[in-house]
């Protein structure tokens, strides 16, 4: 409950009681397994090692997070392959042609007011 | 059939233990119920002066356990209810006076005498807190709406899982309605989430809470006190009884959560 859904709060402006809440998660989730955050992560990076000796792995994409259900505490780990294993490299041979369905150039210029918006969002996110 | 034994603790200092001890105790008394309360805080004496009853200590709970005394004569009788009785701590002496063992034997013969036998912890996890869970049926751990307290908290569940006296039951204290509402406190509902045990109390903060442990009469007994209410509905539902929680906490919480809902959460 506590990763991905705070996430997504990530960035809005709360009262110090939800980041009471939040802090507390992360701290708990860590006395409870007796594991500090470093640790957590030295953890993680061997497990996607291991892994990755087996089978290719989207690393950017990977999720490794402790959660809590209850009192007891889980590890889930969201490990999505990524597509470029031998087939990949079959369909690299292929040589690059032109795309012509491309959205004409100009048109990027027409959304000059988007401009401020996205930085806002932008800054947002670095909040998180 | 005999008492429940009910250990009050909290990991975390200051947070209410005593405080509760005090009232629970006088509430349930006041319910008929034959109560004795043993202040297992070796060294910090406190509950014998928040109920009043610091001058007609004689005897303690390490003269008990010593056997410089009859359990009886370590009994002190509640100025207004027959049925309620404290054993006070040594103030002399430190933890290591008391063991597990004695505590488990000292409530095995207060157990067919009485309806509930209250023990007030130390804070900590060591040999006080210990000493006060080993005896205990039920387990109450008091916390406020703070970071701190809380995590102490947890921990102090998991001990008692460790120790099978667990999971406990949670009394959330000093809880201020108006902050919640501003989103500027840990709600009930936050608290539970959190720790993942169940809730048997929310106590608001309370101004008349340190005048009445000033005057040795505990606010439960004061008409119309918010936080005595609280210890009232708490000692029912100790008693089996079902009371629904006050409209302390929980009001503002689901204020904060339409807020949250419709992205507004600065109001
Ligand atoms: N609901 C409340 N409203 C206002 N004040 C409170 C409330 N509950 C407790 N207090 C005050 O908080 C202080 C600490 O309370 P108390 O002595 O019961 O805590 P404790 O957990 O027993 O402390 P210790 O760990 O030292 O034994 C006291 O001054 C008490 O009057
Ligand atoms: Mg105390």
């Amino acid at each position: 409950m506590s990763g991905i859904f705070d996430r997504f709060r990530g960035g809005r402006k709360v009262g110090s009681g939800s980041m009471a809440k939040e802090r507390l998660q992360f701290i708990l989730v860590h006395d409870r397994i007796n594991l500090p955050p470093e640790r957590l992560d030295e953890m993680k990076a061997e497990i996607l090692a291991v892994i990755s000796k087996y089978v290719s792995v989207e690393s950017d994409k990977v999720d490794i997070a402790l959660q809590q259900r209850d009192r007891n505490n889980l590890l889930i780990a969201e490990i999505p392959f990524s597509e470029q294993g031998e087939d990949a490299e079959i369909i690299r041979e292929l040589p690059d042609i032109e795309h012509t369905s491309d959205e004409p150039s100009d048109k990027i210029n027409e959304s000059d007011s988007a401009p401020s918006d996205k930085e806002e969002i932008a800054s947002d996110e670095n909040t998180d | 059939m005999g008492a429940k034994v009910i250990t009050v603790t909290s990991g975390k200092g200051g947070v209410g233990k005593t405080t509760t001890v005090a009232n629970l105790g006088v509430a349930l008394a006041r319910m008929g119920k034959k109560v004795v309360l043993i202040d297992a805080d070796i060294g910090l004496r406190n509950l014998d002066i928040v109920l009043g009853l610091e001058n007609r200590i004689v005897y303690d709970l390490v003269d008990v356990v010593e056997e410089r005394c009859k359990l009886r004569q370590a009994m002190i009788k509640h100025k207004q209810f027959d049925h309620l009785y404290l054993i006070p701590a040594a103030q002399t002496r430190d933890k290591t006076a008391v063991s597990p063992e004695d505590m488990v034997r000292v409530t095995a013969q207060l157990r067919e005498e009485f309806d509930f036998i209250l023990i007030d912890s130390p804070a900590g996890i060591e040999r006080g807190f210990r000493n006060a869970i080993a005896p205990a049926n039920e387990v109450l751990i008091v916390t406020n709406p703070e970071v701190s307290a809380v995590r102490d908290a947890d921990r102090i569940i998991g001990l008692l899982e460790a120790a099978n006296r667990g999971p406990g039951q949670l009394i959330l204290n000093r809880v201020k309605l108006e902050m919640i509402k501003k989103g500027e406190m840990l709600s009930a509902n936050d608290v539970t989430d959190i720790l993942a045990i169940k809730l048997i109390g929310i106590v608001p903060e309370d101004d008349g809470v340190i005048p009445a442990s000033n005057s040795g009469i505990p606010v439960t007994l004061t008409e119309g006190s918010r936080a005595g209410m609280a210890y009232r509905n708490i000692a029912r539902r100790l008693n089996g009884e079902q009371v629904p929680f006050m409209d302390i906490a929980d009001s503002g919480n689901i204020l904060q959560r339409i807020t949250k809902l419709f992205g507004n959460s600065n109001t």
